[in-house]
């Protein structure tokens, strides 16, 4: 049976932000690009962003600027970044922002025509360009339409819009192929299915950009819809490349949490910052009581300071509700374990007695649609229940700050799909700016990577083989429905290694994967090939199931507490545990997962002098603090 | 709470087929999208739906329930009576894939028709100023989440496939709309609206509006100040002498 | 670049999901061009009446439908618009003809109007994702329909007639500021006056042909003013429709004599 075959020279799997961007730089650079996308053209979930994307433009407060990012991202990231990826991300955001606009972005406007800048939690100036709060859309229409811009370009060149950027929409890679089988051995092309007709397709192509986002299929709340199922960070696995910081998952803390079919999904934290309030079943606006040592003197510690700050931001500080998300979620997790949550199992967040009604509608459009049609509720009226919800993985593919290339020759990846940037925790806004930055890094990296190749690649026919044999294995048995493996794993996950975990839950949560993974090799498909699920989901399980152990295996072996990762039994942030990665792999037929430690490379001279001796002292080892005090004596 | 809905749904591939009946659960507060789901866990694993964010943002799960146009993720349950049988059935303009899942290329390929976004050359990134109430107009048509509700419920196209070549319906007429009323737009788009791209087919009864799930007000706020752009260029005699008389530049915008 | 080969299934043939149905809905969606079919009806079947009834005029009211008066021999010095007769003693049909296009072409050519009678009384299509009965359709992209563009001359027209109907209202306000007739005018004219303000054509000659509002500013604040009222243009071409309808009738009956209390 033959294989629809294809050669490009970059292949990008994802068309969300990152994808895109990566796509459309490597066309830039005159590469002809694929992007592999397993929905429609336009509807990866970065349309789910609402926010925005941090950039230290100053347009709001000229007081910022790529420093100031650079710490704050630091900082909410417990300093466990990778720093050089947030210092590029820093410099590079606000470029990245201002060649949207010149595509066709129309984002809010400053009185003086410049882009609007909004607060977010953890920026410590108004950062966040944003499109009311329909972000996320604004970014891939954008990038679409770019993409579609430079198809009309070719079109025009060379009389076919698709002679240097195809789209394959639908169409689902299930392996990376390799020339052999070692971890050394360079990337030749990827393989998958059409969605639609289960089809199979094969790419020739030296580079593979992965830009596939999340994992958060593998939770029962989680605001990631199908598409999150840890494809890309499976396949880096897969063909032997590591990841770091699985363990770090964020909890957005305020998903809805009735009615049953919507919980999970998000309300924007603009909510928080455009003047909502948490509040217990017993009224009280409980932040207050949570605001933990090391963001003592940024925050407000009266009631009255924080309401001066959404009017007067130079001389107050900021509400509580405000505190990165780990902090709020973990707050909320508390409240509503100790029996002071609402009647749906959440808290509330109000809004409806802190703006008028217009105003609310006027700022949060989608937020009132979205309640009013899914939860019949009016939230400028009532307030909403809310509560945290699994919606970002920090971790993902070690990749090359410069380049994103990873370890494996012709591997890039960009986005959530790749670890380091954010550290223990990610700050809103700051995932459409990576998206921007890294997604052209990656494509940038991956072009590069390509004109320095002497001979393409050859896709070794046995992995080919391999690769069909494993995707059709499901249709060709009569087994236990997927749907069935699926909701078994999305419970473990959630109730075992969700947001706050102990030795024990995890090391039971390890043994429900092991079982699991058994019964997936179990699973069968009824039906045919045609656009079915139900195969679908068999062939994701993998991928899930394969991330579920490694994001368990690091949180095992991660005996503290930071940003996205709270242990129970081990409630401290330790500045030993600081200086040191979990990295994982696995064996090229995913059998095994491993994790090892790996240490953090000390943060450079001029950027580690941007910090204050108090704060640094928080975070880092006596040794560590040691050495500061000497480079500051220089 | 729970009760047992009556739920009809069209299945079948490449056109061919028929509405099948189910008997399904139904709890509280959800949505027809979350029954399709539940029929796909419990009866039918491989039938096919469209779906990603589950909450009226990425515009995937277009659907025709009893007849409408609907996204399935936004059409509560509660909005149905309990013994009310309700059909499902795919978009009927686009050719259907398989089950409640059509192909959707028509609407990629006039996307492609259109000229890009077109600055005026010499404006660098970070230089564009513009003000609010400048680009609100364009804005409203960029909450479009692409569902093709609207292109679907077009008379002119669902009623008569032999105009698909000629109009590129309500979702890219608004488009060309939003690009030619941004402020840094050059491409004059007037001409080719309605000869090229169809606007003429339009008789503004106004469906697209009806169906749109952003209530984006297609007809009044993109296709009729489209029309009247093009009345401008193309039927104002009195627009015409001015040009003429005053020697204004017939790209000038505003 | 691209080779192709045949796979195992084949591929799925494209076309559209076979239903016999004409429409799935379950609403009662014939309503909307039921109704508006009877009130149009019922609207055409009153002008034409109206037209040809000679009682239109009545010191010191006017009925819209006859004004302004333009014809010497068939109009009342008082009728007359400042005395204005452009029309000699040759003209002796209902004065009702001369200016009766200007307001109907307006109504007619209206996007609001377009879209009611298209589907009430054209049924295309009857109701949105209901079939409409026609084998082909090219819209307004070519003759005779192509003609409703010029829908902004009429608007032009319909300011003068507008102004008019206010011109009248004021001169039964000054003579009879007590009389119920006065004041079915003086709402009518308002109604009209609203209804033609709000016109999708207004409101691109206003700002909406614009690109940039931030250097038009009186411009752009007419053009807010038009679009909330652009926003009712539906209801308001309604209400102006039963307004006009019934001032004339009003008008009429007085002059008959059918309607006769001191206050009238």
């Amino acid at each position: 049976m033959e294989i629809e075959r294809h050669e490009y020279d970059v292949v990008v799997i994802g068309a969300g932000g990152a994808g895109l961007r990566a796509a459309i730089e490597a066309r830039q650079q005159g590469k002809r690009t694929a992007i592999v996308c397993k929905s429609l053209f336009g509807k990866a979930h970065t349309v789910m962003a609402e926010g925005g994307a941090a950039a230290a433009m100053g347009n709001v407060n000229s007081d910022d600027n790529w420093m100031v990012h650079f710490r704050d991202t630091m900082r909410g990231g417990k300093f466990l970044n990778n720093w050089r990826m947030a210092e590029l991300h820093a410099k590079e955001a606000p470029d990245r922002v201002w060649e949207l606009e010149a595509w066709g972005a129309l984002f809010d406007r400053t009185k003086d025509g410049k882009i609007s800048q909004r607060n977010f939690g953890g920026h410590q100036y108004p950062r966040l360009a944003h499109v009311g709060d329909r972000t996320g859309l604004e970014m891939i229409r954008t990038l679409q339409q770019r993409v579609v811009a430079l198809q009309q370009e070719d079109e025009k060149l060379h009389g076919d819009p698709e002679a240097y950027i195809r789209v394959f929409q639908e169409c689902t890679v299930t392996r990376l192929l390799k020339t052999g089988d070692g971890p050394g051995d360079p990337i030749s092309g990827a393989f998958g299915y059409w969605r639609e007709n289960g089809r199979f397709i094969l790419f020739d192509a030296p580079a593979v950009v992965l830009a596939t986002g999340g994992i958060g299929k593998s939770y029962v709340v989680t605001s990631n819809s199908w598409e999150y199922t840890g494809d890309g960070h499976a396949l880096a696995l897969l063909a032997g490349a590591k990841l770091i910081n699985m363990e770090f998952i964020q909890f957005h803390p305020t998903g809805m949490v009735w009615p049953p079919s919507v919980r999970g999904i998000l309300v924007t934290e603009s909510v928080r910052g455009d003047g909502g309030v948490l509040r217990n079943s017993e009224g009280r606006r409980f932040m207050f009581d949570y605001i933990p040592d090391v963001f003592k003197d940024q925050y407000a510690t009266t009631e009255e300071e924080g309401d001066r700050w959404y009017n007067d931001q130079a001389n107050n500080r900021r509400p509580p509700e405000l505190l990165p998300r780990d902090e709020v979620a973990r707050a909320i997790n508390s409240e509503v374990k100790a029996g002071r949550g609402s009647p749906q199992g959440g808290v509330y967040l109000d809004v409806s007695t802190r703006l008028p009604a217009a105003e609310i509608t006027r700022r949060l459009p989608s937020m009132h649609h979205q309640f009013k049609e899914l939860a019949d509720v009016d939230i400028t009226k009532e307030p909403m229940q809310v509560g945290p919800t699994c919606h970002y993985i920090m971790g993902g593919v070690e990749v090359d700050a410069d380049s994103a290339a990873a370890s494996v020759p012709g591997l890039f990846a960009a986005g959530e799909v790749s670890g380091g940037m954010h550290g223990s925790n990610r700050l809103g806004g700051n995932s459409l700016s990576d998206l921007l930055v890294f997604g052209r890094r990656a494509g940038a990296g991956a072009s590069a990577y390509v004109d320095g190749l002497k001979a393409r690649p050859v896709v070794s026919e046995e992995s080919v083989a391999t690769a069909r044999a494993e995707a059709m294995a499901p249709l060709e048995r009569d087994g236990e429905n997927p749907y069935e493996v699926h909701h078994e794993l999305q419970r473990t996950m959630n109730e075992l290694v969700g947001i706050i975990r102990k030795a024990e839950e995890i090391t039971q949560a390890l043994e429900a994967v092991e079982k699991l993974k058994e019964r997936a090799k179990g699973v069968g498909a009824i039906g045919g090939r045609i656009y079915n699920p139900g195969w679908h989901l068999a062939l994701d399980l993998r991928n899930m199931l394969l991330v579920s152990e490694c994001v368990a295996r690091a949180a095992l072996k991660r005996e503290e507490s930071r940003g996205g990762h709270t242990r129970d039994d081990f409630p401290g942030m330790s500045p030993e545990w600081r200086r040191k990665l979990l990295v994982c792999g696995a064996s090229a037929d995913g059998s095994s997962v491993t994790v090892e430690e790996k240490v953090q490379p000390g943060m450079r001279d001029d950027l580690i002098k941007l910090f204050d001796r108090a704060e640094l002292k928080k975070y880092i080892t006596d040794e560590e603090l040691a050495a500061f005090d000497a480079l500051v004596k220089e | 709470m729970g009760y047992k809905a009556k739920f009809r749904v069209w299945r079948g591939e490449g056109g061919e087929g028929r509405l099948e009946d189910f008997t399904v659960e139904v709890n509280e507060g959800e949505v027809v999208l979350d029954i399709i789901h539940r029929l796909q866990a419990t009866q039918a694993p491989d039938l096919a739906v469209r779906w990603n964010c589950k909450a009226g943002k990425c515009g995937s799960c277009s659907m025709e329930i009893n007849g409408k146009p609907r996204l399935g993720c936004m059409t509560r349950m509660s909005t149905f009576a309990e013994d009310e049988t309700i059909t499902v059935t795919p978009m009927r303009t686009f050719p259907v894939i398989k089950d409640l899942v059509t192909d959707v290329s028509f609407n990629y390929q006039k996307a492609r028709e259109i000229p890009s976004f077109t600055p005026p050359a010499g404006v660098q990134p970070g230089e564009y100023r513009m003000q609010q109430i400048d680009v609100e107009r364009s804005q409203e048509f960029r909450k479009c989440i692409e569902c093709f509700m609207c292109n679907n419920v077009c008379h002119v196209i669902r009623d008569h496939e032999e105009n698909k070549p000629a109009f590129a319906g309500p979702r890219f007429l608004m488009r060309i709309a939003e690009l030619d009323m941004h402020p840094y737009d050059v491409v004059d788009r007037k001409d080719s609206a309605q000869e090229d791209h169809g606007l003429g087919y339009c008789n503004i009864t106004k469906c697209c509006t009806e169906v749109c799930p952003e209530h984006i007000k297609i007809t009044d706020n993109a296709l009729i100040p489209m029309k009247e752009r093009v009345v401008d260029r193309k039927y104002d005699p009195l627009v015409w002498l001015g040009d003429k008389i005053f020697k204004r530049s017939r790209s000038t915008k505003g | 670049m691209t080779q192709t080969a045949a796979d195992s299934p084949a591929p799925a043939r494209r076309q559209r999901a076979q239903l016999k149905e004409r429409t799935l809905r379950t609403d009662q969606w014939w309503r909307y061009p039921l109704v508006t079919f009877i009130i149009f009806t019922a609207f055409l079947v009153y002008a034409t009446w109206a037209i040809f009834d000679n009682d239109f005029f009545v010191a010191p009211y006017h009925a819209p439908f006859a004004s302004p008066c333009l014809a010497e021999a068939v109009c009342p010095e008082e009728a007359q618009l400042f005395g204005w007769a452009p029309l000699g003693d040759w003209y002796t049909w209902p004065p009702g003809l001369l200016i009766l296009g200007l307001p109907a072409g307006f109504r007619f050519t209206c996007y609001y109007y377009r879209k009611a009678y298209y589907r009430a009384f054209w049924l295309s299509p009857p109701a949105c994702a209901v079939n409409e009965p026609h084998s082909k359709y090219t819209g307004e992209s070519r003759f005779p329909l192509i003609l409703q563009n010029i829908h902004r001359y009429f608007f032009y027209a319909a300011i003068v007639i507008g102004l008019i109907l206010a011109y009248d209202a004021v001169k039964a306000l000054i003579e009879k500021p007590a009389g119920v007739g006065t004041w079915v005018l003086i709402v009518n004219a308002i109604l009209i006056n609203m209804y033609t303000l709000s016109c999708h054509s207004c409101r691109h000659i206003t700002a909406g042909r614009l690109n940039h509002f931030s250097k038009h500013p009186i411009r752009y604040r007419a053009w807010g003013f038009v679009s909330k009222l652009n926003a009712k243009h539906q209801e308001l071409a309604l209400i102006s429709m039963f307004s006009v309808m019934g001032a004339d009738l009003y008008v009429r009956l007085v002059a008959k004599g059918v309607i006769s209390f001191p206050f009238a």
